[in-house]
Formats: C-alpha cells, structure tokens, sequence
C-alpha cells in the first residue's frame, strides 16, 4: 500500500474539530474581525462596541483585565465550594447564602468600625477597616458553616442527594432570614432591612489608577489588589494541601475515603475543617467582590450560579481545576457582554449567558467530569 | 374474603380509594368548594402538580433529580407568550406578539419545549446523581437570566395578558373559570395516566433498569444517555403542559417565575410530596399552596421575618418544613405513609395471613 495517506477523522475527532474552529473563529473576531460602529449607526455581524483588539488595543486590555480581576473574585468564592464538593461529596447549595450572608456580617462591622452611615467614601477606609471585617466575618461563616455540616451532614454522609436537599433548605432559611435583618447600618429608613443593595469599601490607598503605559491604559488599583487576593488564596490553598499533614489527609480523602479512614486518620476532623474553610472561602470572596461591587438580596442564587458553572467547567472537586474553570469562565463572562456583534437594540451583546450556557455544553460534551475532574 | 374480589392489598385499597374519594371530590369541585378555593388554590395545586410529577417523574423511573423543570415550565409559557399575544392598541407591549392562532401556538410552544428539554437531557445526560442536580440547576438559573437579559422575547417584567388569547375550543377562560379548572384538571389525570402507562412500557421498563444499573445496561447493548435523554424530553413536555397552564391562570410570565427561589419551590412540592410516587407530586403541590396561602397571615416568635413586603414568615416556614421532611422522612408525605402502614403491618392487629395471599395474588 503506497500512496498520500490521508488522515481519515473519526467520530471523535470531528466535532473536536468543529469546537477548535469554533474557538479559532472566537479568538480571530475578537483579535482582528472585529470592527468599530459606524459613526452613523447601524452594524453588521462584525459591528462591537470597541472593535476588534488591533483597532482598540486599550479597550481590549481593559476587558482582558476585567476577566482576569474578576477571575480572582470568582476563584476565592468558587474554591470554597470545589474544596468541599471534592473532599465530601457534598454539593453545597447553601453555598450562595453564606456568601450573602458573609458580605453583610462585613458590611455591618465596617459600618460601625467607621461609624460614617450608608455611603462611605474609600478614602476614610483605612486598612485595618478593610481587614477587620473580614477577619470577623470569615470566621463566623466558618461557624455557621461548622454548624450546618455537624448538624445535619455528618449523619446523612453519603447520601449526596439528601445532603444536597439539606443545604437547599439551610439556603432558603437563611436567605429568608437575611432580608429580614440585613442591611441594619443604612442612612434613611428605606434602605434598612428587605436585602437591599449595599456595598462595601476598599481600603483608602487602593483607590487610584495605575498606568500601564500600555495603550495609555489606567487600570484601578482595587482590581489588582482584588487579583492578588485570588492568587493568594490560591497559593495559600496549594501549599495548606501539598505541604502540610492536613494537606496530605485532605487528599487521600479525597481520593479514597474509607481507606484514609482505615488507616487510623480521623476523616471527620478533616471534613470538619475543610467544610468550615470552604464556607470562610465563600465569605472573603463576598468580602472582596462586595468592595468592588455590592452585595444585595438575590445575589446568592448568583454567586452559587458562578460557583456551580467554575466547579462544572472545571472539574468536580479539583482546586487546580476551579482556577482553570474561573478565568475560563470570566473571560467568557466578560468577553460575551462586550465583543458579541452589537447590530441593534436587540442583538446580540443581551444575548451573552447563551455563551456560559454554551461553554458548559462544550466541556460537558466532551469530558462530563469536567476539564480537570477525574472520572467517577 | 369475598369483599377482595379485586385481589387489592389493603394498602392498595386504602390507596385507591381515598384517590377515588379525592377524584370525584375534584370533578365535583366548583359545587363543593367555594370561589377561592376552586379556582385559586385547587387550580394551582393541579397545575403544579403536574410541573412536580414530571420532576418525580425522572427522580423515581430515571434516578435523576432535575432542578431544570420550572425552567421548562418557563419556556413554554414564554413561547406560548410570544406565539399567541398579539400587538398594538389594546395588546401587549412585551415580547415579539407575533399573534398567531392560539392552538398553533400552543402546539408549537410544548413542541419547542420538548426539543429544547431533549437538547438539555442530552448534554446533560452522560452525568448522574449530583451532577445531574448541578448542571439542571445551572440550566434553570442560565433561564432566568436569559429572559431577564433578552428583551426580545420577554425582560425582567415578562409578558402579560396571555390568557386573553386561548384557542377558539376552550374559550374566554377569564370570564368562566370554571373551564379552566376543568382544562387543569383533566391535564393533571392525563399527566398521571400518561406516566403510569410510560414507566410499563418497554422504555420505562429500560429507563428503570438504566437508573438501577447503568453500567450492566450499557453493556446488554442499550443506549444508556440516550434513554436519559428521551425520559428528559419527556418530562419537558410535561412541564411545559403546566407552564401553558400557568400562563392561562396567571395571564403572566416573567424570568421571576422561573428564578432559583420559584424553583426552590418545585422542587419543595416535589419533595414534600415524596419524591419516589407519583401522587405526591399533587399531595404534595396541595400541602405547599395551603401553606402558602395560610401562613403568610401568621408570625411567630424567635423568628425574624421579612414582613408582608418582603413575602412575610412564608420563606423561613417552608425552608424550615422542608428540612423536616428531608431530615425526617426522605420519602416525603407518601413516605409517611408508607412507613406508618408498614409500622402498622409489623406491629399492629393486621394478621399477616389475611395479608400473604392478597399480595402473591397480584
């Protein structure tokens, strides 16, 4: 048999095919296809807001600091929830709520710290008034979290789906009770209690730009700051579960739980103290994003959206995997709302969640455990 | 034993006969029961149900929990909304009121939200248990905002009156209820009917074999995904038979009727209920609807509540009845039962005797 081999694709290898032109395709209109509205009005499919990165290289960069700052966030919120899934199997649904629930705790403490009412401005915020309230409230999400796990969890381990129903039901109660009690510190009676929108603040030296000298970009100091956090939590999470006892535990449950236990570890410690993490995890992160946006009633359904499509995207239960899934994830996020084709009123930038909605169903298609999830 | 000539268990009789009782107590309804109970609650409760036994549906013959069947109820309601409504003084302003005929459009709306649930099954379909849970709820929250953002086809204020536009067959249901109530409840027979004739057949034989066993399935040669995915799309159609219902009772539909909060719900209905029998889906749609149509009245003490604005004590109530449940009987209220007839079988005055031949009778 002599002759031009030509390489035959099989049924697996096609629609990979169809998913790197697609993510070619992706990348080249962002890149270069893209183009600036006419100053007239109107567009065609290659019409975005800023054009394509060559036209605008400052709005790109912007965008692309957008997605990886907001990756951060997401990740510090996000790892938390994958930590837990990964060790106990537990899908925590209330995982939302104790966001919420951390952010106002926070919000609260700075208040009466700064003693200024509603609207603070960031430069009265000193440092200690930024860390404080976080160090009070990840802590006491711990409890809560501590709580929920001990209470309910431990003696229906194993049964996923009903631990699941059981978080549901803690998130329920809990979202319920904090639109009855939170905000407490506002300036006119309206804005108290009801889950109303408050936010945070930066700690005062964070908020000036910084030059690129990129572009002539200036890009906010509180954004970095907010990447900073997420990649120390990250390191943080990486040394705690590859270099210390603990760690080494936390993994070997993970890996094989009854065996970890035959050996004479005592597992329940170790589900204790990852639960109770993960649930200070949800809270820093609602510290964090809160001080860059806000925190209202109704955000908890978001923010266990933004975790379950980071842990799906990701893998289920894998640390490396979450970061993986929250920059892939940010990006999207960010890419979709502003470089989808803006044509009218009605297409296509409001079109931006089929995208997540689409990267789900490409990692799913491919690889249901995930991109770093192991199978089973 | 000549009474049991039918060869029922008693349990089977107790069963069938409060069903029976609840039946004829249903058909009689607008007579026995007055305005607000007819066409508010026991309309709600049917229509519910149905939205609640597509999801125990798939819990009990799939061994999926999906958290996506408010979502598909939303779709349809939405398609439905677009389809039929139409534009202009007089119509709505929301949505694309294309204005079609009503029952092309009530036909095109469940097929549209068939298609869409068998698209969703099948992504969704290679994963199982918790993932499963995941990945439904993902769909139903990516919904909410999907409608949120889309202005086109609804915003965050959604689409109303679109219970002006009913087909020509069923009529003015604004101005006679009355037909509505009977509409919802032969769909809630149909839907219970329709599911105890799929799970015997050769599919719902399979779909039980693929919940049990998936891999001892995939291996005698049956395409294990794939009957997942047409139990899915079957339960969308189900759904989405409660969404158009919902929106003739309602006239309305907006992303807040999908939204985590109002999927929470279906799937509390489901399982108080019981997620492992059929009839709980509406036993247990009943309980939710009397509970929140009568609790938002009462407050109670320790507890902080939101207040009437905020939809009062009702969310801390039933996150606390639901954690009962789940933390009590797994099985829901037909688990209650279940269990207590048990407890009576075991320790009670039955004689096992009377009990042996009526059971190998069957």
């Amino acid at each position: 048999m002599t002759g031009l081999r030509v390489p035959r694709l099989n049924r697996r290898q096609l629609p990979l095919l169809v998913v790197g032109a697609a993510v070619v395709f992706a990348l080249a209109y962002v890149l270069l296809i893209a183009q600036k509205p006419p100053a007239t009005g109107g567009g065609n499919w290659r019409t975005t807001t800023f054009g394509s990165a060559v036209d605008d290289p400052g709005s790109f960069l912007r965008v692309f600091l957008d997605s990886i700052t907001f990756a951060g966030a997401l990740f510090i919120v996000a790892s938390g929830f994958a930590l837990i899934f990964g060790l106990m199997r537990v899908v925590n649904m209330a995982h939302g709520a104790f966001y919420l629930l951390g952010g106002y705790i926070a919000y609260e403490i700075q208040q009466a710290m700064t003693g200024q009412g509603f609207a603070i401005p960031t430069s009265q915020v000193n440092t200690w008034e930024w860390v404080v309230p976080l160090l009070v409230a990840a802590p006491c999400i711990a409890v809560v979290g501590l709580i929920t796990q001990q209470g309910f969890l431990r003696w229906n381990q194993g049964q996923e789906l009903r631990q699941a129903l059981i978080t549901i039901a803690i998130s329920v109660i809990i979202a319920d009770q904090i639109i009855a009690h939170f905000p407490r510190a506002t300036s006119t009676v309206a804005q108290k209690f009801g889950g109303s929108a408050v936010s945070l603040s930066w700690p005062g030296w964070t908020d000036r730009f910084v030059n690129l000298h990129v572009a002539g970009v200036q890009y906010s100091l509180a954004r970095f700051v907010m990447l900073g956090l997420g990649i120390a939590v990250g390191l943080a999470l990486w040394l705690w579960l590859y270099r210390t006892k603990t760690g080494i535990v936390i993994r070997a449950g993970v890996d094989d739980q009854k065996m970890t236990s035959a050996l004479g570890v005592n597992i329940q410690r170790t589900f204790a103290i990852a639960f109770a993490l993960g649930s200070a995890l949800a809270a820093f992160g609602a510290v964090v994003w809160a001080s860059q946006a806000n925190i209202a009633s109704g955000q908890d359904g978001q923010w266990l959206l933004n975790s379950l499509v980071v842990v799906i995207v990701g893998g289920m239960g894998s640390i490396f995997g979450a970061a993986v899934g929250a920059i892939l994830y940010a990006f999207v996020l960010n890419f979709s709302a502003t470089y989808l084709p803006s044509v009218g009123s009605d297409c296509c930038t409001q079109y931006s969640i089929v995208v997540t909605f689409a990267l789900i169903a490409l990692v799913l298609a491919f690889r249901p455990q995930g991109l770093f999830g192991r199978p089973g | 034993m000549r009474w049991n000539a039918l060869k029922w268990s008693p349990k089977t009789t107790i069963e069938r006969g409060v069903g029976a009782t609840a039946l004829v107590l249903a058909a009689l309804g607008p007579l026995v029961f007055n305005q607000y109970w007819a066409h508010e609650i026991l309309i709600e409760t049917f229509l519910f149900g149905i939205a609640a036994a597509s999801l125990i549906f798939l819990s009990a013959y799939g061994g999926m929990v999906s958290l996506a069947q408010t979502a598909l109820f939303g779709i349809a309601g939405v398609i439905l909304g677009n389809l039929a409504t139409r534009g202009g003084p007089g119509g709505t302003s929301k949505g694309l009121h294309l204005g079609w005929d009503p029952t092309v459009a009530l036909v095109i709306a469940i097929a549209m939200t068939t298609v869409i649930g068998l698209m969703f099954g099948a992504i969704a379909a290679r994963s199982v248990g918790i993932y499963f849970l995941m990945i439904t709820l993902t769909y139903s929250v990516i919904t909410t905002y999907f409608l949120g953002q889309v202005t086109l086809v609804s915003g965050f204020s959604g689409i109303g009156g679109i219970n002006q536009y009913t087909p020509g067959w069923i009529g003015d249901l604004i101005g006679h209820p009355n037909r509505l109530y009977y509409i919802s409840l032969v769909a809630a027979v149909f839907t219970y009917v329709l599911i105890r004739y799929v799970v015997r057949t050769p599919f719902g034989i399979t779909l039980q074999g693929v919940r049990d066993e998936p891999v001892r399935m995939s291996s005698l040669g049956y395409n294990v995904p794939l009957h997942r995915t047409l139990a899915f799309g079957f339960a969308a159609f189900l759904a989405s038979l409660s969404g158009v219902l919902y929106v003739w009772w309602s006239g309305q539909i907006a992303p807040g009727n999908v939204d985590l909060p109002e999927t929470i719900n279906l799937l509390v209905i489901a399982v108080i209920g019981g997620l492992a029998r059929i009839e709980g889906a509406w036993l247990g749609a009943f309980a939710f609807i009397i509970i929140q149509n009568y609790v938002r009245s009462f407050s109670f003490p320790f507890l902080g509540f939101g207040g009437t604005l905020f939809g009062g004590s009702f969310n801390t109530v039933i996150g606390i009845i639901f954690l009962l449940i789940v933390l009590i009987s797994p099985g829901g209220l037909m688990g209650i039962w279940d269990r207590a007839f048990a407890a009576r079988t075991r320790f009670g005055r039955a004689q096992p005797s009377a009990e042996a031949p009526a059971t190998t009778g069957r």
